[in-house]
């Protein structure tokens, strides 16, 4: 009786709520993280607001979810829950993760138009490789950055080099870092040629040198691995000689968090870092710095990072296509300049650095412009199936090589094995 | 009147009872159900495995790893940390200008939060620019990279346990001093006692139970506090510097392992089961309850 009660006094609601308003009202929930320092969440906040004024009947409510591992976590529960949001932006390589668990549903359920494959076709490939599998488009590029190479000029001329030229392949870099190090009366560095931080993600940075090395870490499938090739051995056997035969980097592992503050303080001439550094590196930095790409060895290359956008499976295809309108309108060239020139991600679309907006950006701080060049080389980070997992077999295989418990080939034999014994359930 | 005094009892005991089931023994008893399963993926359920995922507990590298770093991190903190609570709480109990103070300063890093101290004492450790290495570049001594090598990752994690915990021990054990009657020591003094010997035969001995209290929970300690090495080392370099309930939170909820972070829960709670009712054991006919 009570019950019936209830359902009457709802449905009469509800009904009254129709009729009063023009279209019945689209609630979505979108989590996003924030990776970088800065105004990144007050520019999500003002993002979503606008469209929601000019919008209508749209209700967004954007939940901060913390570091990107949080936001994964925090989703995958929530999905668990039965509680999914219907859109977050999360690491583009936890794709073949989020297609495991069933969580995510491909975009081009949503694409009806031509208009709308245009769209999808718009984005710089580099970005797409991360996004897409089996002929179809799970994420959508959204915060994106490539590591490149800053240079302290200061350091450069008092080593008696060109401040305008950062180095161009390994060789260089090494000559370079050596004449960058810096030995006070008692033998002990007090600077460092280059840094290349190793802690937490190693494999990221790695990822750098084996692109260079011509070699690619896993299969776009994310079902098998490469990590003993003779190419990967030999980009790491680099790495270690850098502070073990050359003596130009930091020995051990060196901290990413301290790698900003490192380079500030003079205690590395040269560093390896994200393009989301930027505008710390432009505000903090005492002295003249350059941004460059990374060196060469047998090519130019770097991975890309970052956030895509996911749909997330669980909700009305009313509430799903409206997600895909908002995805649409905050990847529009105009929301994308204001959102790269808030964090110093790199705009995904061609057509965003073509607003008069990112010109006048460019031409005030022309090292924006270096990591959009360097796309061009730029392939997929690494990414495969139980992605969290194997990455951090490789991460532990690189540190043991970078502490010198391992010889890099034994080390990345060993990764090998056990990445192959979890991924043989995906083939 | 039996029969209500009765009930009486019982609910008086329900709130907690409630939540111990709810939030202790409810789930103790799922974790290990869901350890004889397979880990359920969106797209393939979970099925029954058996023993299969204590199998791989027995040939995973990491799991031996983690289990023998968290040995050497029990052996290296509780004794130290002991020791330093129950000279600080010695040094405390006695009478001297600015004793407020200093106990307030003993026991300042209980207060703070594990996350927050963290990140100052990875400032501590930074190599060339941490506070260490300028003291160490002061007296002319080159970079040490304490956190980023693997012989040294677990120490330092150790060290910033060691500082946090002894604070908190000292507190029970200033307690358990202020409650022993000073005709004890009086007597002992008048006998001839000199001060090790009163400490060794009369304040040690009466100390006991607080020290049984004190090493039980900081066994449990050991297991538990992880939070720094989210921010000190994230368990490396190689895992050199990982617990096992770090190991644990990474497979379950980086991994999405849960069935095997089930596994690896049971047996860290059977090690906790063993050693609480070891420590009895071993404590009971030394502990003098008065």
């Amino acid at each position: 009786m009570l019950a019936k009660l209830i359902k009457g006094a709802a449905a009469s609601a509800t009904l009254a709520l129709a009729s009063a308003l023009p279209a019945q009202a689209v609630d979505l929930q979108f989590y996003f993280p924030v990776a970088v320092g800065g105004g990144a969440a007050e520019t999500i906040e003002a993002l979503t607001n606008e469209y929601t004024a000019d919008h209508p009947g749209v209700n967004i409510d954007a939940v901060y979810a913390g570091s990107y591992q949080d936001t994964i976590t925090k989703v995958i529960t929530a999905a668990r829950g039965g509680n999914a949001p219907q859109l977050s932006v999360a690491l583009a390589v936890d794709m073949f993760t989020l297609i495991d668990e069933d969580l995510i549903l491909p975009f081009d359920d949503f694409i009806k138009t031509d208009e709308d494959r245009a769209w999808l076709n718009s984005f710089y490939p580099a970005f797409m490789e991360n996004s897409q599998t089996g002929g179809k488009t799970y994420g959508i590029p959204f915060q994106r950055s490539t590591p490149v190479l800053y240079w302290n000029k200061a350091a450069f001329a008092e080593a008696g080099l060109d401040p305008e030229t950062p180095p161009a392949t390994w060789e260089e870099m090494v000559e370079m870092g050596k004449k960058l190090t810096k030995k006070d009366a008692n033998g002990n560095v007090t600077q460092w040629g280059v840094r290349i931080p190793s802690s937490g993600f190693p494999y990221w940075l790695f990822q750098g040198l084996t692109t260079e090395n011509d070699v690619i870490l896993a299969n776009a499938d994310g079902n098998k691995t490469n990590f003993d090739d003779p190419k990967v051995v030999e980009a790491l056997e680099y790495m270690v000689s850098l502070s073990k035969d050359h003596g130009v980097m930091e020995p051990g592992i060196v901290e990413w968090g301290a790698t900003p503050k490192a380079f500030f303080e003079g205690q590395a001439a040269m560093m390896w870092t994200t393009t989301g550094n930027l505008t710390n590196v432009r505000k903090n930095a005492p002295f003249d710095f350059g941004v460059g790409m990374l060196p060469a060895n047998k090519r130019r290359g770097a991975p890309t990072g970052g956030g895509n956008f996911y749909l997330f499976k669980g909700t009305s295809d009313e509430q799903l296509s409206q997600a895909v309108d908002f995805i649409k309108w905050i990847t529009a060239p105009e929301q994308s300049a204001k959102w790269t020139m808030a964090t110093g991600y790199v705009a995904p679309r061609p057509a965003t650095w073509e607003t008069e907006t990112m010109k006048q950006y460019a031409k005030d701080f022309p090292p924006a412009l270096i990591a959009r060049d360097q796309l061009e080389f730029a392939v997929a980070e690494l990414s495969t199936y139980q992605n969290q997992r194997i990455t951090q077999i490789f991460n532990d295989a690189l540190a043991a090589a970078i502490t010198g418990q391992k010889d890099a080939a034994t080390a990345l034999a060993e990764a090998q094995a056990k990445a192959d014994a979890i991924l043989a359930d995906y083939r | 009147m039996q029969k209500r005094q009765w009930i009486h009892g019982w609910l008086l005991v329900l709130p907690a009872m409630v939540f111990l089931l709810l939030f202790t023994h409810v789930p103790a008893l799922t974790t290990i159900w869901n350890s004889f399963f397979s880990t359920p993926r969106g797209r393939r359920p979970s099925r029954f495995v058996g023993l299969d995922n204590y199998d791989r507990l027995f040939d995973d590298p990491v799991f031996w790893k983690v289990l023998g770093n968290n040995l050497w991190f029990a052996l290296g903190t509780i004794p130290v940390s002991i020791a330093l609570a129950i000279v600080m709480a010695l040094f405390v109990n006695r009478a001297f200008t600015g004793r407020s103070l200093v106990r307030m300063a003993y026991f300042t890093p209980t207060v703070l939060p594990l996350i927050a101290v963290a990140n100052i004492w990875l400032f501590f450790y930074t190599p060339g620019f941490g506070l260490i290495d300028q003291l160490l570049g002061a007296m002319g001594f080159g970079q040490t990279n304490l956190l980023g090598s693997p012989d040294t990752a677990l120490a330092a994690i150790m060290a910033v346990t060691i500082w946090k915990e002894a604070g908190f021990f000292m507190i029970f054990y200033l307690a358990a001093l202020q409650s022993i009657p000073p005709q004890l020591t009086e007597a002992a003094r008048i006998e001839g006692a000199d001060g090790w010997t009163i400490f060794r035969r009369v304040t040690f001995p009466l100390l006991m139970p607080t020290t049984l209290f004190v090493s039980i929970n900081a066994v449990i300690n050991s297991f538990r506090l992880v939070d720094h090495i989210f921010i000190l080392t994230n368990g490396g370099p190689d895992n050199a510097s990982s617990l096992l309930l770090f190991y644990i939170y990474e497979t379950s909820f980086r991994y999405w392992d849960t069935a095997y972070g089930a596994t690896l829960t049971v047996v860290m709670l059977a090690l906790l089961c063993l050693l609480a009712i070891g420590q009895f054991f071993f404590f009971d006919r030394k502990v003098h309850y008065k």
